[in-house]
Order: structure tokens, then C-alpha cells, then sequence
């Protein structure tokens, strides 16, 4: 079937199959930072933004995407940039596989909730597994970011 | 891994109805559970032109519409104002944000899943399921009514009665499926407790010795809890024996009703 959707800002139309995820579409169209994890709708590495919220695309028919917008990382690389210098300070990385999934969910945290606390972030972040770093340094992160962001905001 | 050969966006409830009556189709809820499986589906049957996402208030009512997503509900001010926020401390605990912004409430209740907090919750506050084809019934007769049931859950209504609420569930680790979930109400002096993940579906229980008439006390709590776990039947499964749930059954109860006499 034929679909047509908003990926990062620019539509495409492609022909799908009725059980092709979003996951596969995106992938397709070069959006090599969205992965394929888990399989069971837990670890969100697959996450990207559907009209703006935060959803696993592996978890989603890409017809059901039809006629939306749907934001991945290599979407948001302005809005990211800033971010991941302060996960990358705190060796929060690592083997860096569940990072673009990580990063999209914090966007989307952020943007819901500019001056989170660490039980909100959390909590906002509980849907992304990691298996190397015990959350730890990416909770340093997010805190030194948001830390960082305090003086510019206080200055506008 | 799951095959579909059909994807189709019903445009009316009579279409999905219709379509829904060939056993070779499936009604699509957020997918999570059907993605688990390893099937083919003729056809899935996708409600999202419908208008069903909504929240909508009356004077004494909520209409949620089957499509709206878990973090709707756990977001909603409203809802949680009735609830004293048991709805967020009900949904919050599922997997993650970017889940609960695909699951939907009436794929959550027409699974009538064992292991649901969305059921406990629901069937405790007495809400009822719109049904297209059977009518409106409560939650607590929709959980008996047969798997095979062939119809489109069009929305869930639920009553803006004040009460009190608690909800509480155990899991071995956060996120993941509850080993046992309870949800107590209590409106005009009468309770309703209903206990899930059994592993089985929900089994709403009310006070009917009237242990709590008189209110709630440290010894009645207990002796209600105690009740509650002896009328109760519980299994084993990966996740907890029968044994385990039957011994923290009571205490789940007894902190949620010392919590409601707590706030009063």
C-alpha cells in the first residue's frame, strides 16, 4: 500500500507492505540511528517522535504512520548537539548502542518538561534500557546539562 | 513473528464491526501484545480515524474513547483528581513513556489480560465499556464475558462519583508485568477491592460481612485484608507461586486502606 508521511521535516511517499514497522520505513529512508532491540516493546532503542510524543517504532505499522510526522535523531541533530557533549563528559555511553533512542526520549522529556527532577527523569526514562552504564552517568548528564543550561536562562 | 496480510482504517464502527466478525481479523489496540505473538493475520482491522482518542467530561461522567493512549489517562488532571492520583500510580509503573503513548485503553481492557493494572483500576472504580454491538456493561461483567467476543469496545465511561482510591501493585522489578495488583474503592461507606495479576484476570471483591462498616481501623483493615486473600484464588506463574501472592495479597490491601483512612 501506498503511504505518505513527514520524516524530519521532509515528506516521502513509499509503498509498504501491511506489516512493514515504522522502524523498517524509517531505516529504509536513512535513518540508521533508529535500532532494532529488544523485539518486545521494552528497551527503546527504536524510539522516535510521532507527532511530537515519544513511541517504539518497532511497535508500530508504518501504515498507521501515514499522514503524520514522525522525528528521529538524524532530525534533531541542532536540538541534540548541545545534550550529548555532557553524556559523553560523563562516559555515560559507553558501548553507545542504546544512545540515539536514550537522547530522542530525553528531547522529548525536555521538552514536555524543561526543569525535570532526577525522580522525573527517572521516571520519564525508565522505558530505556541500557546495559552498560547503570543509568548513573546519564543521570550526571542530564543534570550537568540542565545545570548548564541555568546561567543562559537566567540571563534572557 | 507476526504476518498481516491486510491493513485497513475502518471509517465507521460498522465497518469494523463487520470486518471484525471474520475470525481471520484482529482489532488494533497499540499492538503491543499482538507484536508478541507468532501469527499471520489476514487482516488488522486500525480504529485511528474513528475519533476515538478523546477525553471527554460530562456533568457525571468521562467518556474515554477506546483509542485514548495510557499516558493520556495518566496525565489527565482530571482523572487524577478523581482518583487522588491513583491513575498515574496505576500506569506510570508500564514499561515507559514511549509504550504507554502507543497503548491504548481499549486494547488494555478487551485483552482482559491477567496481568493488567489497567483492569484493576477500571473494575474497581465500576466503570462501564461501551460495546458497539453488545451495549454498555461494567467492566466487572465484561471481564466474564467469553474471549471469543466478537465486538468493537467503542469507550470506556466512567463515573465522576466522589470517592477514595488506592491503588498499589507488586512487581519484582520496575516496569516490568505486576505479580500482583490491587485496587481498593471506597464511596459512601461501601468498598470495593479488586485484586489482578492473580495471575488471572481481576476478580472485583466487595465488603459484604461489613468488616469495614464501622470504618477503618488498624484491626479491621487486616481482618478485611485477611478475608480478601482467603477469598481469593491465586496461581503460579514466571513471576510469582501462588503462595507468594496470597501472602502479600493482604498486605497490599492493609496499606491501601490505611492510606484512604489516613487522608480520611
Amino acid at each position: 500500500m501506498e503511504i505518505q508521511l513527514t520524516l524530519n521535516g521532509k515528506t516521502i511517499q513509499d509503498s509498504v507492505s501491511p506489516d512493514t514497522l515504522l522502524i523498517d520505513l524509517v531505516r529504509r529512508h536513512g535513518c540508521l540511528s533508529v535500532k532494532r532491540g529488544c523485539e518486545t516493546s521494552n528497551c527503546g532503542l527504536c524510539t522516535v517522535l510521532l507527532d511530537g510524543a515519544p513511541v517504539l517504532s518497532c511497535s508500530l505499522l508504518a501504515g498507521r504512520a501515514n499522514g503524520r510526522v514522525v522525528t528521529t535523531l538524524e532530525g534533531l541533530q541542532e536540538e541534540a548537539a548541545d545534550f550529548v557533549g555532557f553524556i559523553a563528559d560523563q562516559g555515560a555511553e559507553q558501548c553507545g548502542f542504546c544512545n540515539p533512542g536514550f537522547v530522542m526520549n530525553t528531547l522529548a522529556l525536555l521538552r514536555e518538561n524543561p526543569n525535570p527532577t532526577d525522580q522525573e527523569i527517572r521516571s520519564y526514562l525508565a522505558g530505556n534500557l541500557c546495559r552498560c552504564s547503570g543509568y548513573e552517568g546519564q543521570l550526571r548528564g542530564i543534570r550537568a546539562y540542565l545545570d548548564s543550561r541555568k546561567p543562559r536562562e537566567a540571563e534572557q | 513473528m507476526l504476518n498481516i496480510e491486510h491493513y485497513i482504517r475502518a471509517q465507521s464502527l460498522e465497518e469494523a464491526y463487520t470486518l471484525y466478525q471474520d475470525k481471520g481479523n484482529v482489532v488494533l489496540g497499540g499492538m503491543l501484545w499482538l507484536k508478541m505473538q507468532s501469527r499471520t493475520v489476514r487482516g488488522v482491522i486500525d480504529l485511528c480515524d474513528l475519533e476515538l482518542d478523546t477525553i471527554e467530561e460530562t456533568e457525571t461522567e468521562y467518556r474515554l474513547g477506546a483509542m485514548v493512549t495510557l499516558r493520556q489517562l495518566e496525565l489527565h488532571p482530571g482523572l487524577n483528581r478523581l482518583t487522588q492520583g491513583a491513575m498515574a500510580r496505576c500506569l506510570s509503573p508500564i514499561v515507559g513513556v514511549q509504550f504507554r503513548n502507543l497503548a491504548t485503553l481499549g486494547g488494555s481492557l478487551y485483552g482482559r489480560f491477567g496481568f493488567s493494572d489497567v483492569l484493576t483500576l477500571f473494575m474497581a472504580l465500576e466503570a462501564k465499556v461501551e460495546l458497539y454491538h453488545s451495549g454498555v456493561v461494567t467492566v466487572e461483567e465484561f471481564a466474564g464475558m467469553p474471549k471469543g467476543l466478537r465486538d468493537i469496545l467503542v469507550r470506556v465511561i466512567l463515573p465522576k462519583r466522589p470517592m477514595q482510591v488506592a491503588y498499589l501493585a507488586q512487581r519484582n522489578q520496575a516496569t516490568d508485568v505486576p505479580a500482583l495488583t490491587c485496587a481498593l474503592v471506597r464511596e459512601g461507606g461501601n468498598l470495593r477491592c479488586a485484586i489482578g495479576a492473580r495471575p488471572n484476570k481481576a476478580v472485583l471483591y466487595r465488603d459484604d460481612e461489613g468488616i469495614l462498616s464501622q470504618g477503618i481501623t488498624e484491626e479491621r483493615a487486616w481482618a478485611f485484608a485477611q478475608s480478601i486473600a482467603e477469598r481469593a484464588t491465586f496461581g503460579d506463574n514466571l513471576r510469582a507461586k501462588a503462595a507468594y501472592r496470597k501472602a502479600i495479597c493482604p498486605v497490599l490491601i492493609r496499606r491501601g486502606l490505611l492510606a484512604m483512612a489516613e487522608e480520611g
